[in-house]
């Protein structure tokens, strides 16, 4: 709805950190896009926050430095939209969804709202495809399914970008042939950081399926608060327009949220807890919630968002909102980063809600559910001796819980340590999760049925293996 | 006099988010209005000066002042009628189903769809004729809902005493009419009634019946009676959602309202493709037959949000009226109060503790107050029976909503995320948590089973113990202890991974009748008895830990046909440690 013959105003009344008070306008629409020139001629781009009137509320998203009251105001009449069409595949566009990589324009076939309205409940069909990674951790007990919303909650300095590489490069759902394609949203990281994943990209000709967003660290922090709202739209448009499979990597959410709180506070509405506006669940539930199925729809959204959480504090409400809002969460700990590990992620606070419906026979394999319960119990009980080792010392644990200890440092080592380049298939994830239970007395085993243990544990394993080697060398000397 | 305030127009002044300020609009609190030139639906919140406050249900981009709101003069309500059932509405009661007809897999703007299917026929029989005195609240013929469900159809609650002249049987639609009074009114399969004033009823009765939920620390520690008030507070990812579910599922209540307030829409796509699938243990017949589900998540409009409580629990009220008793869930409460707080911050209130407006108590208690069990107008006895989960900021029960909510609920289901991170689950701290209907409900259950009482409190006296040693343990490890006290917390582990240990998930445990519940607890009491008495005839401590057939009997309840795998299980224990 391009209004024609647009007006400008030269009435700002206030200009107060990223907010502009413009007062005599004709009505101006809620949500509006609206242009604004400063005296040197430079054009940035806003929306309207408050509108009455009497006076209106703008929020410049590349900030107000350099402006004076001098500055012409257009409102456009139209709200904040994407141009959308299946040309956006390949392209790298800034926070606001212009390109920048030297290509041409997209040319929309369809322009549509970046705010999105919500997926009817009733539309939905559940998440239950499981996704293989090729990570160990999260295949194994944290398992990914299509359409879930399954956040990194990491800290400064660890690998948080490259576990969302190798996720980009090896997701896969069996059998299907069908690949994701990637939107990738960056908000306020910085150039090395982005190029890193530019280059993964190019390098492995994602970029061909990608759609990049990119707003860098030196770019204005309230750009921030579209940036992914931009990519959700374009991969909403791809998901359901054109039945792409996509994978929506959302980095990094804490600086979206620190936006968020320069906002409100220039608005100066009451905080909520740590200064962070009270509606920001509800704020992070719209980008969060955009992820899913529809049914008699082929394409889906799997959203992998990562956040930083302040001084490693998983009940900040960065993290914590986020939790509330999300289907699980892969945690990173910085002492298995220390140790060496990668990916250091911690399986213990870690948790997949969507993963019951997407293991177990016909999806993984039969044995996984309670092959992940015991591995779960076991690693658990493992460090939870580790600490009692630091009181007591070594020497008091009897032989079980040594083996205890065993399994948690092989679990560490062997299992959950991989190379940023192995591509394990489930089947080797969950043997060699055998393996390691097998350093378990048998009786410990107790979440496991019998007839599992009997087919998966590799002492039965091996011992079939001996009989079948048997009966053969057996049946040969017979036919002799 | 009131003020007519139908009809009237006025314009609007200012948009902030889903607050519009409208002038010179004739309007009082609560009115319905619609907003802009796409009709939104909104919601008189405040009068100040010759301005009118409305919260809008839906999103208002580009929406602009000047624009006209029209006044409808009547308070947010809801249609009660036949069809209720199997449903799934939005937070101010639109059918989802049929918003997706009109506008695809997302929502749209500006979209109206009566509650109620308006073509649907049904079978209506009378239970009054011609002559006889009716009056609100009464039942005046039923309506085959669903197979499990006879639906009353009630007189509205407000009309006074009058004589039935007219009454029809047949097949109708529910805006045809089926019976008029000699005042003229005509009588219809549905009525309306405004979300924000309880149904009145002639007066409530104690609870003294349990709401059994098959789920054991429930039932058997942390009862909640029919008509009763729960609250289940938890961090992230503790088993809220989860425990809400079980509810839904396996409470015995004849009707279910399950509200998803500002959560995940899988959640509700969960219950929508499950519970067509899950049957009823007590009925036969699937589970969707008797709910009611109010979806109105995080993503929705903010404002529908703070009414999806409302329109959830009337439904429930009306379905209490008809003598039945309701099992109403809110997941999450939080959000609601969340929601509250928004537009209060919009409107510029005086904000109270952590932000939330000042009259966030009185708010929650008015919505828990409309629980209990009743003696109907009709002169029936029904309940609700309402169940909240609470989200604390950071898993931490010292904020307003948590606490405000605690001084009103008489059941606390404390979720732990120790617990959960331990994978124990249902993750229920069993020393913090209470029921000030336990010490009634017992009454009840020795009725039923005899000895429940006293193994009830023999257990909660163990696991309390349990407690206390553990700090010692702590602090001088477990050698240290006497004999008879390592036998003690040997019995707190089974009380635990027997008895409290329940996984939703599993195909035969998700659900736990309370005749097993009482087999299980007197094979916990006769267990303690057989170790005591080893003890005393000089077996170690090991033996007794390491028995064989503890993993039989831990596993015993996993079979539908437990009973045997129970007692052999018991008997191989009593055999390996007392030889009989
Ligand atoms: N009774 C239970 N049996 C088995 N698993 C459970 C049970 N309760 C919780 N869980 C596990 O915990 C996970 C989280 O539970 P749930 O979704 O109910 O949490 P929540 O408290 O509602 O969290 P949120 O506040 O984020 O919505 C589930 O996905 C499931 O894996
Ligand atoms: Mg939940």
């Amino acid at each position: 709805m391009a209004s024609e013959g647009v007006k400008e105003y030269r009435t700002i009344r206030d200009i107060a950190g990223p907010l502009i008070f413009v007062e005599k306008t004709e009505p101006v629409s809620y949500g509006e896009l609206v242009l604004i020139t400063l005296p040197d001629g430079t054009v940035r781009k806003g929306q309207v926050l408050d509108t009455s009137k009497d006076i209106v509320v703008v929020q410049s998203f590349e900030g107000t430095r350099g402006m004076d009251k001098s500055c012409a105001v257009r409102f456009t009449g139209d709200i904040v939209k994407l141009d959308c069409s299946p040309d956006m595949l390949g392209r790298i566009f800034n926070g606001r969804g212009e390109p920048i990589d030297g290509g041409p324009r997209i040319v929309p076939e369809e322009r549509r709202p970046i705010i999105g309205s919500a997926i009817n409940p009733a539309a939905r069909a559940y998440p239950r495809e499981f996704i293989q990674t090729g990570i160990s951790a999260i295949d194994g007990m944290n398992t990914l399914v299509r359409g879930q919303k399954l956040p990194i909650f990491s800290c400064s300095g660890l690998p948080h970008n490259d576990i969302a590489l190798q996720v980009a490069r090896q997701a896969k759902v069996r059998g299907t042939g069908e690949e994701f394609a990637v939107v990738f949203a960056a908000m306020g990281i910085t150039f090395e950081e982005a190029n890193y994943f530019m280059k993964d990209f190019e390098r492995t000709g994602a970029l061909e399926r990608a759609v990049v967003f990119l707003n860098l660290a030196n770019d204005p922090a309230i750009e921030r608060l579209i940036t992914p709202r931009m990519a959700l739209t374009a991969a909403e448009y791809l998901a359901f327009e054109y039945d792409y499979h996509i994978l929506v990597i959302l980095t990094d959410m804490t600086n979206y949220c620190e936006a968020l709180r320069e906002i409100s506070a220039a608005r100066e509405e009451v905080p909520g807890r740590r200064g962070y506006p009270g509606y920001m669940y509800t704020d992070l539930a719209t980008i969060y919630e955009r992820a899913g199925r529809i049914r008699g729809k082929k394409g889906s959204i799997t959203q992998f968002p990562i956040l930083t959480m302040p001084a490693d504090d998983i009940t900040h409400p960065i993290p914590d909102l986020t939790g509330y809002i999300t289907e699980g969460q892969l945690v990173l700990s910085r002492e298995l980063h220390m140790k060496g590990i990668y990916p250091p992620i911690d399986v213990l606070p870690s948790l997949s809600r969507l993963m019951k419906e997407g293991i177990g026979p016909g999806m993984t394999r039969e044995d996984h559910k309670q092959w992940n319960d015991q591995m779960y119990a076991a690693y658990a009980e493992g460090v939870e001796l580790r600490g009692l080792v630091a009181i007591v010392g070594e020497e008091a644990l009897s032989e079980r819980d040594r083996r205890y200890l065993k399994f948690a440092d092989e679990f560490e080592r062997r299992w959950l340590n991989q190379g940023k380049y192995e591509d394990r298939d489930i089947e080797y994830t969950l043997d060699l999760g055998w393996e390691l239970l097998a350093i378990l007395p048998e009786e410990e085993l107790t979440k496991i049925e019998r007839k599992y243990i009997e087919k998966y544990h590799p002492k039965y394993r091996k011992k079939k293996a001996e009989e079948e080697k048997k009966e053969e060398a057996e049946s040969e000397l017979t036919k002799r | 006099m009131e003020v007519k305030t139908a009809g009237s127009v006025g314009e609007i002044y200012r948009i902030s988010g889903p607050l519009v300020v409208a002038e010179g609009l004739k309007a009082k609190m609560y009115d319905v209005c619609k907003v802009g030139e796409e009709g939104l639906m909104g919601e008189v919140v405040g009068i100040v000066g010759e301005k009118v406050l409305i919260q809008v249900y839906e999103d208002t981009s580009g929406v602009r002042p000047g624009e006209k709101v029209v006044n409808t003069g009547m308070p947010l309500s809801v249609e009660l009628g036949p069809g209720l059932l199997k449903s799934i509405y939005d937070g101010v009661q639109r059918p989802l189903p049929v918003l997706r007809e009109m506008s695809g897999d997302f929502i749209a703007r500006g979209l109206e769809a009566p509650a109620l299917d308006r073509k649907k026929k049904w079978d209506f029989k009378p239970t009054v004729k011609k002559g006889d005195k009716v009056k609100g609240g009464q039942i005046i013929g039923v309506v085959q809902e669903t197979d499990i469900i006879e639906h009353k159809i009630l007189v509205p609650p407000n009309v006074p005493e009058r004589t039935v002249v007219e009454v029809y049987e047949g097949s109708f639609t529910v805006e045809d009419t089926i019976a008029v009074l000699d005042d003229g009114t005509e009588l219809k399969l549905y009525h309306k009634w405004p979300v924000r004033v309880p149904r009145p009823y002639v007066e409530k009765l104690p609870p003294e019946v349990p709401l059994l939920t098959g789920q054991r620390i429930l039932d058997i520690f942390f009862p909640i009676a029919k008509g009763g008030t729960a609250a289940i507070p938890g961090g992230f990812g503790t088993g809220k959602t989860v425990t809400q579910h079980q509810l839904a599922k396996w409470a015995d209540a004849h009707v279910v309202v399950y509200i998803g307030c500002g959560e995940r829409g899988n959640e509700m796509t969960e219950i929508l493709e499950e519970f067509p699938e899950l049957i009823d243990p007590r009925t036969g017949k699937p589970l969707m037959e008797r709910a009611v589900l109010v979806a109105n998540t995080s993503n929705m409009p903010v404002a529908a949000r703070e009414a999806s409580v409302y329109t959830g629990i009337t439904i429930a009220e009306y379905y209490r009226d008809m003598g039945y008793d309701v099992a109403l869930q809110a997941d999450s409460t939080s959000r609601w109060a969340e929601a509250m707080r928004e537009m209060s911050g919009r409107l510029e209130e005086m904000p109270g503790e952590e932000g939330y407006p000042a009259y966030l108590a009185s708010r929650l208690a008015e919505f828990y107050e409309r629980a209990g069990r009743v003696k109907t107008l009709a002169g029936n006895v029904g309940s609700v029976s309402v169940v909240g989960a609470v989200s604390p900021p950071g898993g931490d029960f010292s904020e307003p909503v948590t606490q405000n909510t605690l001084r009103i609920v008489k059941v606390f289901w404390a979720l732990d995320s120790k617990l959960a991170a331990r994978r124990h689950f249902p993750a229920i701290n069993w020393l913090t948590s209470y029921s000030l209907y336990a010490e009634t409900l017992q009454e009840w259950f020795r009725q039923r089973f005899p000895e429940w009482p006293e193994i009830r409190r023999w257990m909660m006296e163990v696991l309390q113990e349990e407690a206390n040693l553990q700090e010692i343990v702590m602090l001088v490890g477990k050698d240290a202890l006497p004999d008879k006290q390592r036998v003690l917390l040997e019995i707190a582990r089974y009380i635990r991974e027997f008895i409290l240990l329940q996984y939703a998930y599993h195909e035969v445990d998700t659900y736990c009748p309370p005749e097993k519940m009482y087999d299980m607890m007197k094979a916990i009491k006769e267990l303690a008895d057989i170790f005591y008495k080893a003890l005393e005839m000089g077996r170690t401590v090991e033996e007794i830990e390491n028995v064989e057939g503890r993993d039989e009997l831990l596993k015993s309840k996993y079979e539908v046909d437990y009973k045997p795998k129970l007692q052999a299980a018991l008997e191989k224990i009593r055999k390996n440690l007392l030889g009989e």
